[in-house]
Protein backbone atom coordinates (compact mmCIF):
# COMPACT_ATOMS: atom_id res chain seq x y z
CA UNK A 1 0.00 0.00 0.00
CA UNK A 2 2.89 2.46 0.15
CA UNK A 3 4.52 2.28 -3.24
CA UNK A 4 3.91 5.57 -5.04
CA UNK A 5 2.29 5.02 -8.43
CA UNK A 6 1.65 8.57 -9.57
CA UNK A 7 3.49 11.57 -8.19
CA UNK A 8 2.09 14.96 -9.18
CA UNK A 9 4.17 18.05 -8.52
CA UNK A 10 3.29 21.73 -8.92
CA UNK A 11 0.77 20.91 -11.59
CA UNK A 12 -0.92 23.92 -13.23
CA UNK A 13 -3.35 24.19 -16.09
CA UNK A 14 -4.34 27.60 -17.39
CA UNK A 15 -6.79 28.43 -20.14
CA UNK A 16 -7.04 31.38 -22.50
CA UNK A 17 -3.47 32.55 -21.97
CA UNK A 18 -3.62 32.41 -18.18
CA UNK A 19 -6.95 34.20 -17.73
CA UNK A 20 -8.54 31.05 -16.32
CA UNK A 21 -6.50 29.12 -13.77
CA UNK A 22 -8.26 25.76 -13.62
CA UNK A 23 -5.40 24.22 -11.63
CA UNK A 24 -2.72 26.00 -9.64
CA UNK A 25 0.38 24.31 -8.25
CA UNK A 26 -1.25 21.04 -7.27
CA UNK A 27 1.00 18.40 -5.71
CA UNK A 28 -0.21 14.95 -4.72
CA UNK A 29 0.90 11.33 -4.44
CA UNK A 30 -1.26 8.39 -5.39
CA UNK A 31 -0.11 5.09 -3.95
CA UNK A 32 -0.62 1.67 -5.38
CA UNK A 33 -3.95 0.11 -4.41
CA UNK A 34 -5.35 3.35 -3.02
CA UNK A 35 -8.82 4.65 -3.71
CA UNK A 36 -8.59 8.43 -3.84
CA UNK A 37 -11.89 10.29 -3.98
CA UNK A 38 -11.82 13.90 -5.19
CA UNK A 39 -14.63 16.18 -4.00
CA UNK A 40 -15.30 19.89 -4.32
CA UNK A 41 -17.70 22.43 -5.75
CA UNK A 42 -18.41 22.61 -9.45
CA UNK A 43 -15.68 24.43 -11.40
CA UNK A 44 -13.04 23.77 -8.73
CA UNK A 45 -10.76 21.91 -11.14
CA UNK A 46 -11.57 18.28 -10.30
CA UNK A 47 -12.03 17.19 -13.90
CA UNK A 48 -9.02 19.15 -15.05
CA UNK A 49 -6.88 17.44 -12.39
CA UNK A 50 -8.14 13.99 -13.36
CA UNK A 51 -7.77 14.62 -17.10
CA UNK A 52 -4.21 15.88 -16.63
CA UNK A 53 -3.31 12.51 -15.11
CA UNK A 54 -3.72 10.81 -18.49
CA UNK A 55 -2.88 13.91 -20.50
CA UNK A 56 -6.30 14.42 -22.04
CA UNK A 57 -5.66 17.88 -20.70
CA UNK A 58 -2.12 19.10 -21.33
CA UNK A 59 -0.75 20.75 -18.16
CA UNK A 60 0.66 24.25 -18.46
CA UNK A 61 3.45 23.40 -16.03
CA UNK A 62 4.49 20.92 -13.38
CA UNK A 63 5.29 17.25 -13.53
CA UNK A 64 3.47 13.93 -13.37
CA UNK A 65 5.75 11.01 -12.59
CA UNK A 66 4.41 7.53 -13.30
CA UNK A 67 6.69 4.55 -12.58
CA UNK A 68 9.60 6.94 -12.30
CA UNK A 69 8.98 8.62 -15.67
CA UNK A 70 7.75 12.20 -16.08
CA UNK A 71 4.98 11.77 -18.64
CA UNK A 72 5.09 15.47 -19.53
CA UNK A 73 8.46 14.84 -21.08
CA UNK A 74 8.32 15.43 -24.83
CA UNK A 75 10.07 12.14 -25.60
CA UNK A 76 7.54 10.02 -23.73
CA UNK A 77 5.09 8.01 -25.81
CA UNK A 78 1.91 9.05 -24.06
CA UNK A 79 -0.15 6.31 -25.73
CA UNK A 80 1.84 3.68 -23.83
CA UNK A 81 0.92 5.35 -20.53
CA UNK A 82 -2.70 5.81 -21.45
CA UNK A 83 -2.97 2.04 -21.92
CA UNK A 84 -2.10 1.65 -18.24
CA UNK A 85 -4.73 4.19 -17.16
CA UNK A 86 -8.36 3.35 -17.71
CA UNK A 87 -10.79 6.24 -17.83
CA UNK A 88 -14.53 6.31 -17.22
CA UNK A 89 -16.46 9.40 -18.28
CA UNK A 90 -19.62 11.04 -17.02
CA UNK A 91 -21.31 10.50 -20.39
CA UNK A 92 -20.01 6.93 -20.95
CA UNK A 93 -18.59 7.66 -24.42
CA UNK A 94 -19.23 4.18 -25.72
CA UNK A 95 -18.68 3.83 -29.47
CA UNK A 96 -22.23 3.91 -30.91
CA UNK A 97 -21.30 2.28 -34.23
CA UNK A 98 -19.98 -0.90 -32.58
CA UNK A 99 -21.73 -3.59 -30.59
CA UNK A 100 -20.77 -4.10 -26.96
CA UNK A 101 -18.29 -6.88 -27.62
CA UNK A 102 -16.50 -4.81 -30.27
CA UNK A 103 -16.51 -1.77 -27.97
CA UNK A 104 -14.61 -3.89 -25.47
CA UNK A 105 -12.30 -5.78 -27.79
CA UNK A 106 -11.20 -3.18 -30.34
CA UNK A 107 -8.48 -1.57 -28.21
CA UNK A 108 -6.81 -4.78 -26.93
CA UNK A 109 -7.09 -6.33 -30.41
CA UNK A 110 -5.42 -3.42 -32.16
CA UNK A 111 -2.99 -2.36 -29.45
CA UNK A 112 -1.95 -5.55 -27.68
CA UNK A 113 -0.65 -8.65 -29.29
CA UNK A 114 -3.47 -10.88 -28.14
CA UNK A 115 -5.49 -13.31 -30.23
CA UNK A 116 -9.16 -12.66 -30.99
CA UNK A 117 -10.08 -15.77 -28.98
CA UNK A 118 -8.17 -14.62 -25.88
CA UNK A 119 -9.66 -11.15 -26.10
CA UNK A 120 -13.18 -12.40 -26.60
CA UNK A 121 -12.97 -14.83 -23.72
CA UNK A 122 -11.73 -12.09 -21.45
CA UNK A 123 -14.52 -9.77 -22.58
CA UNK A 124 -17.15 -12.42 -21.84
CA UNK A 125 -15.68 -13.00 -18.37
CA UNK A 126 -15.78 -9.29 -17.61
CA UNK A 127 -19.32 -9.00 -18.95
CA UNK A 128 -20.35 -11.84 -16.68
CA UNK A 129 -18.74 -10.04 -13.76
CA UNK A 130 -21.02 -7.03 -14.30
CA UNK A 131 -24.03 -9.20 -15.12
CA UNK A 132 -24.29 -8.22 -18.78
CA UNK A 133 -23.04 -11.34 -20.57
CA UNK A 134 -26.31 -11.56 -22.51
CA UNK A 135 -25.84 -8.07 -24.01
CA UNK A 136 -22.60 -8.75 -25.92
CA UNK A 137 -24.35 -8.32 -29.29
CA UNK A 138 -26.37 -5.26 -28.30
CA UNK A 139 -25.54 -1.74 -29.43
CA UNK A 140 -24.99 1.04 -26.90
CA UNK A 141 -28.27 2.80 -27.73
CA UNK A 142 -30.14 -0.34 -26.66
CA UNK A 143 -28.80 -0.13 -23.10
CA UNK A 144 -29.86 1.85 -20.05
CA UNK A 145 -27.52 4.47 -18.58
CA UNK A 146 -26.44 2.18 -15.77
CA UNK A 147 -25.71 -0.64 -18.21
CA UNK A 148 -23.73 1.72 -20.46
CA UNK A 149 -21.58 2.86 -17.57
CA UNK A 150 -20.90 -0.71 -16.45
CA UNK A 151 -19.82 -1.50 -20.02
CA UNK A 152 -17.61 1.60 -20.06
CA UNK A 153 -15.90 0.34 -16.91
CA UNK A 154 -15.22 -3.15 -18.26
CA UNK A 155 -14.13 -1.68 -21.61
CA UNK A 156 -11.41 0.19 -19.73
CA UNK A 157 -10.54 -2.95 -17.74
CA UNK A 158 -9.92 -4.88 -20.97
CA UNK A 159 -6.57 -3.07 -21.24
CA UNK A 160 -5.46 -4.34 -17.77
CA UNK A 161 -4.85 -0.83 -16.44
CA UNK A 162 -2.79 -0.15 -13.33
CA UNK A 163 -5.07 2.70 -12.35
CA UNK A 164 -8.65 3.64 -13.11
CA UNK A 165 -9.80 7.26 -13.38
CA UNK A 166 -13.49 8.08 -12.91
CA UNK A 167 -14.94 11.50 -13.71
CA UNK A 168 -18.37 11.72 -12.07
CA UNK A 169 -19.36 8.27 -13.31
CA UNK A 170 -22.85 8.41 -11.80
CA UNK A 171 -23.77 12.07 -12.40
CA UNK A 172 -25.59 11.42 -15.67
CA UNK A 173 -27.59 8.47 -14.33
CA UNK A 174 -31.16 8.23 -13.14
CA UNK A 175 -31.09 7.77 -9.34
CA UNK A 176 -32.22 4.15 -9.47
CA UNK A 177 -29.17 3.22 -11.57
CA UNK A 178 -26.50 4.85 -9.42
CA UNK A 179 -26.26 1.84 -7.11
CA UNK A 180 -25.45 -0.74 -9.78
CA UNK A 181 -22.51 1.33 -11.03
CA UNK A 182 -21.19 2.10 -7.55
CA UNK A 183 -21.37 -1.63 -6.75
CA UNK A 184 -19.07 -2.42 -9.67
CA UNK A 185 -16.66 0.26 -8.48
CA UNK A 186 -16.71 -1.07 -4.90
CA UNK A 187 -15.97 -4.53 -6.21
CA UNK A 188 -13.05 -3.15 -8.17
CA UNK A 189 -11.72 -1.35 -5.11
CA UNK A 190 -11.97 -4.53 -3.07
CA UNK A 191 -9.78 -6.33 -5.60
CA UNK A 192 -7.06 -3.77 -5.01
CA UNK A 193 -7.39 -1.59 -8.09
CA UNK A 194 -5.82 1.85 -7.75
CA UNK A 195 -8.60 4.35 -8.35
CA UNK A 196 -9.02 8.11 -8.58
CA UNK A 197 -12.69 9.00 -8.42
CA UNK A 198 -14.28 12.41 -8.86
CA UNK A 199 -17.77 12.13 -7.42
CA UNK A 200 -20.56 13.78 -5.49
CA UNK A 201 -21.54 10.46 -3.91
CA UNK A 202 -20.39 11.16 -0.35
CA UNK A 203 -21.64 7.76 0.80
CA UNK A 204 -19.26 6.08 -1.62
CA UNK A 205 -16.40 8.30 -0.42
CA UNK A 206 -17.02 7.44 3.22
CA UNK A 207 -17.32 3.74 2.57
CA UNK A 208 -14.64 3.06 -0.05
CA UNK A 209 -12.07 5.87 -0.07
CA UNK A 210 -8.65 5.48 1.47
CA UNK A 211 -8.00 9.18 0.96
CA UNK A 212 -10.37 12.05 0.25
CA UNK A 213 -9.13 15.18 -1.51
CA UNK A 214 -11.06 18.45 -1.29
CA UNK A 215 -10.48 20.87 -4.14
CA UNK A 216 -11.52 24.47 -4.43
CA UNK A 217 -10.47 27.16 -6.93
CA UNK A 218 -7.96 24.91 -8.64
CA UNK A 219 -6.14 23.89 -5.47
CA UNK A 220 -6.18 21.03 -3.00
CA UNK A 221 -7.34 22.69 0.19
CA UNK A 222 -7.57 19.63 2.39
CA UNK A 223 -6.68 15.96 2.23
CA UNK A 224 -7.16 13.08 4.63
CA UNK A 225 -8.92 9.82 5.36
CA UNK A 226 -12.73 9.85 5.19
CA UNK A 227 -13.09 10.22 8.95
CA UNK A 228 -10.82 13.27 9.04
CA UNK A 229 -12.52 14.90 6.07
CA UNK A 230 -16.14 14.20 6.91
CA UNK A 231 -16.09 14.28 10.71
CA UNK A 232 -13.30 16.69 11.49
CA UNK A 233 -13.03 19.09 8.56
CA UNK A 234 -10.61 21.91 9.29
CA UNK A 235 -10.86 24.59 6.61
CA UNK A 236 -13.95 26.78 6.40
CA UNK A 237 -14.53 26.12 2.70
CA UNK A 238 -14.72 22.37 3.29
CA UNK A 239 -17.11 22.82 6.23
CA UNK A 240 -19.20 25.05 4.04
CA UNK A 241 -19.16 22.54 1.15
CA UNK A 242 -20.07 19.60 3.39
CA UNK A 243 -22.91 21.57 4.96
CA UNK A 244 -24.35 21.98 1.48
CA UNK A 245 -23.97 18.42 0.24
CA UNK A 246 -24.64 16.42 3.39
CA UNK A 247 -28.21 17.45 4.04
CA UNK B 1 -52.34 13.77 -84.07
CA UNK B 2 -51.23 10.93 -86.28
CA UNK B 3 -48.88 13.27 -88.11
CA UNK B 4 -47.37 14.40 -84.87
CA UNK B 5 -46.65 10.84 -83.83
CA UNK B 6 -45.10 10.14 -87.20
CA UNK B 7 -42.87 13.19 -86.81
CA UNK B 8 -41.76 12.08 -83.39
CA UNK B 9 -41.02 8.60 -84.65
CA UNK B 10 -38.91 9.99 -87.48
CA UNK B 11 -37.01 12.27 -85.13
CA UNK B 12 -36.47 9.36 -82.75
CA UNK B 13 -35.15 7.10 -85.44
CA UNK B 14 -32.98 9.90 -86.85
CA UNK B 15 -31.52 10.64 -83.44
CA UNK B 16 -31.00 7.23 -81.97
CA UNK B 17 -31.05 4.62 -84.70
CA UNK B 18 -29.71 5.98 -87.97
CA UNK B 19 -25.98 5.71 -88.52
CA UNK B 20 -25.83 3.47 -85.43
CA UNK B 21 -26.03 6.58 -83.21
CA UNK B 22 -27.12 4.46 -80.25
CA UNK B 23 -23.69 2.86 -80.21
CA UNK B 24 -22.02 6.25 -79.85
CA UNK B 25 -24.65 7.10 -77.23
CA UNK B 26 -23.80 4.05 -75.14
CA UNK B 27 -20.11 4.78 -75.28
CA UNK B 28 -20.74 8.43 -74.36
CA UNK B 29 -22.75 7.33 -71.32
CA UNK B 30 -19.77 5.15 -70.41
CA UNK B 31 -17.43 8.15 -70.67
CA UNK B 32 -19.62 10.31 -68.44
CA UNK B 33 -19.96 7.56 -65.84
CA UNK B 34 -16.28 6.74 -65.90
CA UNK B 35 -15.20 10.35 -65.39
CA UNK B 36 -17.74 10.78 -62.60
CA UNK B 37 -16.78 7.55 -60.85
CA UNK B 38 -13.01 8.00 -60.88
CA UNK B 39 -13.31 11.71 -60.04
CA UNK B 40 -15.45 10.68 -57.09
CA UNK B 41 -12.83 8.21 -55.85
CA UNK B 42 -10.05 10.76 -56.26
CA UNK B 43 -12.21 13.40 -54.57
CA UNK B 44 -12.92 11.12 -51.61
CA UNK B 45 -9.26 10.29 -51.10
CA UNK B 46 -8.20 13.94 -51.33
CA UNK B 47 -11.14 15.00 -49.19
CA UNK B 48 -10.35 12.56 -46.36
CA UNK B 49 -6.65 13.49 -46.39
CA UNK B 50 -7.34 17.23 -46.33
CA UNK B 51 -10.05 16.87 -43.68
CA UNK B 52 -7.76 14.84 -41.40
CA UNK B 53 -4.88 17.31 -41.80
CA UNK B 54 -7.14 20.26 -41.02
CA UNK B 55 -8.81 18.59 -38.06
CA UNK B 56 -5.53 17.43 -36.54
CA UNK B 57 -4.14 20.93 -36.98
CA UNK B 58 -7.15 22.38 -35.13
CA UNK B 59 -6.78 19.74 -32.42
CA UNK B 60 -3.08 20.52 -31.93
CA UNK B 61 -3.87 24.24 -31.73
CA UNK B 62 -6.41 23.53 -29.00
CA UNK B 63 -3.89 21.44 -27.09
CA UNK B 64 -1.50 24.37 -27.27
CA UNK B 65 0.98 22.25 -29.17
CA UNK B 66 2.11 22.82 -32.72
CA UNK B 67 3.88 20.70 -35.24
CA UNK B 68 5.86 22.24 -38.09
CA UNK B 69 4.96 19.60 -40.64
CA UNK B 70 1.25 19.73 -39.81
CA UNK B 71 1.39 23.54 -39.99
CA UNK B 72 2.89 23.43 -43.48
CA UNK B 73 0.45 20.75 -44.65
CA UNK B 74 -2.42 22.76 -43.20
CA UNK B 75 -1.35 25.89 -45.08
CA UNK B 76 -1.16 23.89 -48.31
CA UNK B 77 -4.63 22.48 -47.68
CA UNK B 78 -6.06 25.94 -47.00
CA UNK B 79 -4.53 27.21 -50.21
CA UNK B 80 -5.98 24.28 -52.14
CA UNK B 81 -9.48 24.84 -50.71
CA UNK B 82 -9.36 28.59 -51.36
CA UNK B 83 -8.15 28.32 -54.95
CA UNK B 84 -10.40 25.45 -56.00
CA UNK B 85 -13.53 26.81 -54.40
CA UNK B 86 -12.78 30.36 -55.56
CA UNK B 87 -12.42 29.68 -59.30
CA UNK B 88 -14.81 28.24 -61.91
CA UNK B 89 -14.34 24.55 -62.67
CA UNK B 90 -14.34 25.40 -66.40
CA UNK B 91 -11.29 27.61 -65.90
CA UNK B 92 -9.63 24.90 -63.81
CA UNK B 93 -10.12 22.46 -66.65
CA UNK B 94 -8.62 24.87 -69.18
CA UNK B 95 -5.58 25.37 -66.97
CA UNK B 96 -5.26 21.62 -66.48
CA UNK B 97 -5.61 20.91 -70.21
CA UNK B 98 -3.52 23.71 -71.71
CA UNK B 99 -0.97 24.30 -68.95
CA UNK B 100 -0.44 21.64 -66.32
CA UNK B 101 -1.13 18.52 -68.39
CA UNK B 102 -0.43 20.05 -71.80
CA UNK B 103 1.75 17.10 -72.80
CA UNK B 104 -0.95 14.43 -72.28
CA UNK B 105 -3.17 13.28 -75.09
CA UNK B 106 -5.51 11.41 -72.75
CA UNK B 107 -8.35 13.93 -72.48
CA UNK B 108 -10.49 11.71 -70.29
CA UNK B 109 -7.65 11.58 -67.76
CA UNK B 110 -7.47 15.38 -67.80
CA UNK B 111 -11.21 15.62 -67.21
CA UNK B 112 -11.13 13.02 -64.43
CA UNK B 113 -8.25 14.67 -62.60
CA UNK B 114 -9.78 18.12 -62.93
CA UNK B 115 -13.07 16.99 -61.47
CA UNK B 116 -11.40 14.82 -58.84
CA UNK B 117 -9.34 17.74 -57.57
CA UNK B 118 -12.34 20.02 -57.74
CA UNK B 119 -14.64 17.60 -55.93
CA UNK B 120 -11.97 16.89 -53.28
CA UNK B 121 -12.23 20.47 -52.04
CA UNK B 122 -15.96 20.16 -51.45
CA UNK B 123 -15.73 16.64 -50.04
CA UNK B 124 -13.03 17.82 -47.61
CA UNK B 125 -15.34 20.39 -46.12
CA UNK B 126 -18.21 17.89 -45.94
CA UNK B 127 -15.99 15.40 -44.13
CA UNK B 128 -14.60 18.05 -41.82
CA UNK B 129 -18.09 19.08 -40.82
CA UNK B 130 -18.83 15.38 -40.28
CA UNK B 131 -15.78 15.01 -38.04
CA UNK B 132 -16.75 18.11 -36.07
CA UNK B 133 -20.27 16.76 -35.62
CA UNK B 134 -18.95 13.80 -33.61
CA UNK B 135 -19.05 14.32 -29.86
CA UNK B 136 -15.67 15.31 -28.37
CA UNK B 137 -16.01 12.45 -25.89
CA UNK B 138 -15.51 9.91 -28.69
CA UNK B 139 -12.00 11.18 -29.42
CA UNK B 140 -11.25 11.28 -25.68
CA UNK B 141 -12.52 7.74 -25.14
CA UNK B 142 -10.38 6.49 -28.03
CA UNK B 143 -7.29 8.31 -26.81
CA UNK B 144 -7.82 7.19 -23.20
CA UNK B 145 -7.71 3.56 -24.35
CA UNK B 146 -4.28 4.17 -25.88
CA UNK B 147 -5.12 4.75 -29.54
CA UNK B 148 -3.09 7.50 -31.19
CA UNK B 149 -4.76 10.33 -33.07
CA UNK B 150 -4.76 8.66 -36.47
CA UNK B 151 -6.02 5.33 -35.08
CA UNK B 152 -8.83 7.06 -33.21
CA UNK B 153 -9.77 8.91 -36.39
CA UNK B 154 -9.72 5.71 -38.44
CA UNK B 155 -11.50 3.32 -36.07
CA UNK B 156 -13.86 5.62 -34.24
CA UNK B 157 -14.40 9.10 -35.67
CA UNK B 158 -14.41 8.68 -39.47
CA UNK B 159 -16.77 5.66 -39.56
CA UNK B 160 -19.32 7.64 -37.55
CA UNK B 161 -18.71 10.82 -39.54
CA UNK B 162 -19.22 9.05 -42.87
CA UNK B 163 -22.55 7.74 -41.66
CA UNK B 164 -23.66 11.29 -40.79
CA UNK B 165 -22.52 12.86 -44.04
CA UNK B 166 -23.75 10.19 -46.45
CA UNK B 167 -26.62 12.40 -47.70
CA UNK B 168 -24.26 15.34 -48.31
CA UNK B 169 -21.80 13.04 -50.08
CA UNK B 170 -24.65 11.75 -52.25
CA UNK B 171 -25.52 15.31 -53.26
CA UNK B 172 -21.89 15.97 -54.10
CA UNK B 173 -21.84 12.79 -56.22
CA UNK B 174 -24.90 13.99 -58.15
CA UNK B 175 -23.53 17.52 -58.59
CA UNK B 176 -20.32 16.00 -59.89
CA UNK B 177 -22.16 13.92 -62.50
CA UNK B 178 -24.04 16.94 -63.78
CA UNK B 179 -21.01 19.23 -63.80
CA UNK B 180 -19.03 16.81 -65.97
CA UNK B 181 -21.28 17.90 -68.86
CA UNK B 182 -18.73 20.65 -69.60
CA UNK B 183 -15.88 18.26 -70.41
CA UNK B 184 -16.85 18.42 -74.10
CA UNK B 185 -15.14 21.82 -74.14
CA UNK B 186 -11.79 20.01 -74.34
CA UNK B 187 -13.18 17.53 -76.85
CA UNK B 188 -14.16 14.63 -74.61
CA UNK B 189 -16.99 12.60 -76.17
CA UNK B 190 -19.31 12.51 -73.19
CA UNK B 191 -23.08 12.36 -73.12
CA UNK B 192 -23.56 16.08 -73.76
CA UNK B 193 -21.07 16.04 -76.62
CA UNK B 194 -23.03 13.20 -78.21
CA UNK B 195 -26.21 15.31 -78.28
CA UNK B 196 -24.34 18.25 -79.75
CA UNK B 197 -22.89 16.02 -82.48
CA UNK B 198 -26.28 14.58 -83.35
CA UNK B 199 -27.78 18.06 -83.56
CA UNK B 200 -24.96 19.08 -85.87
CA UNK B 201 -25.84 16.24 -88.24
CA UNK B 202 -29.63 16.22 -88.12
CA UNK B 203 -30.28 19.93 -87.46
CA UNK B 204 -32.78 18.79 -84.91
CA UNK B 205 -32.31 19.79 -81.25
CA UNK B 206 -35.43 18.59 -79.46
CA UNK B 207 -34.88 14.83 -79.49
CA UNK B 208 -31.17 14.60 -78.67
CA UNK B 209 -31.26 17.13 -75.83
CA UNK B 210 -34.52 15.93 -74.30
CA UNK B 211 -33.07 12.46 -74.69
CA UNK B 212 -29.90 13.14 -72.73
CA UNK B 213 -31.81 15.16 -70.13
CA UNK B 214 -33.85 12.02 -69.51
CA UNK B 215 -30.71 9.90 -69.33
CA UNK B 216 -29.00 12.26 -66.84
CA UNK B 217 -32.19 12.23 -64.80
CA UNK B 218 -32.39 8.44 -64.73
CA UNK B 219 -28.75 8.18 -63.61
CA UNK B 220 -29.30 10.80 -60.88
CA UNK B 221 -32.38 9.00 -59.62
CA UNK B 222 -30.38 5.77 -59.67
CA UNK B 223 -27.62 7.33 -57.58
CA UNK B 224 -30.16 8.72 -55.09
CA UNK B 225 -31.73 5.30 -54.68
CA UNK B 226 -28.33 3.71 -54.22
CA UNK B 227 -27.35 6.26 -51.58
CA UNK B 228 -30.55 5.86 -49.57
CA UNK B 229 -30.09 2.11 -49.74
CA UNK B 230 -26.55 2.48 -48.41
CA UNK B 231 -27.76 4.84 -45.69
CA UNK B 232 -30.43 2.44 -44.57
CA UNK B 233 -27.95 -0.41 -44.52
CA UNK B 234 -25.48 1.55 -42.38
CA UNK B 235 -28.22 2.67 -40.01
CA UNK B 236 -29.30 -0.92 -39.44
CA UNK B 237 -25.80 -2.07 -38.64
N1 LIG C 1 -11.35 23.88 -22.21
C1 LIG C 1 -11.53 24.87 -21.31
N2 LIG C 1 -11.45 26.16 -21.69
C2 LIG C 1 -11.61 27.15 -20.79
N3 LIG C 1 -11.87 26.97 -19.50
C3 LIG C 1 -11.97 25.72 -19.05
C4 LIG C 1 -11.81 24.59 -19.92
N4 LIG C 1 -11.96 23.45 -19.20
C5 LIG C 1 -12.20 23.86 -17.93
N5 LIG C 1 -12.22 25.20 -17.84
C6 LIG C 1 -12.44 25.99 -16.59
O1 LIG C 1 -11.59 25.49 -15.60
C7 LIG C 1 -12.25 25.49 -14.33
C8 LIG C 1 -12.22 24.11 -13.73
O2 LIG C 1 -13.03 23.25 -14.52
P1 LIG C 1 -13.26 21.70 -14.19
O3 LIG C 1 -11.94 21.08 -13.97
O4 LIG C 1 -14.12 21.15 -15.24
O5 LIG C 1 -14.05 21.78 -12.80
P2 LIG C 1 -14.89 20.64 -12.07
O6 LIG C 1 -14.67 19.35 -12.76
O7 LIG C 1 -14.40 20.66 -10.66
O8 LIG C 1 -16.32 21.08 -12.13
C9 LIG C 1 -13.63 26.03 -14.57
O9 LIG C 1 -13.64 27.41 -14.26
C10 LIG C 1 -13.84 25.82 -16.06
O10 LIG C 1 -14.71 26.78 -16.56
MG1 LIG D 1 -16.07 18.08 -13.76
Amino acid sequence: MNEVLIKVENLSRHFIGGKIKALTDVSYEIKKGQVVVVIGPSGSGKSTFLRCLNMLEIPTSGSIVVDGVNILDKNVDINQYRMKMGMVFQHFNLFPHMDILTNMTIAPLKLKKQTPEEVKEKAMQLLARVGLEDRADAYPNQLSGGQKQRIAIVRALMMDPEVMLFDEPTSALDPEMVGEVLDVMKELAKQGMTMVVVTHEMGFAKEVADRVVFMSDGQILEEGNPKEIFEHPRCARLKDFLAKVLI
Amino acid sequence: MKEWFAEIATAFSQTFIEANRWKALLSSIGVTLRITFFALILGLILGILVAVVRSSHDQLEMDGKSNKIINILNSLCSLYLTVIRGTPVMVQMMIMYFVIMASTTNKILVGTITFGINSGAYVAEIIRSGIMSIDKGQMEAGRSLGFNYVQTMGFIIIPQAIKNILPALGNEFIALLKETSIVNIIGIKDLTKWAMNVQGRTYEAFMPFIGIAAIYLVIVIGISKLMSLLERKMRNE
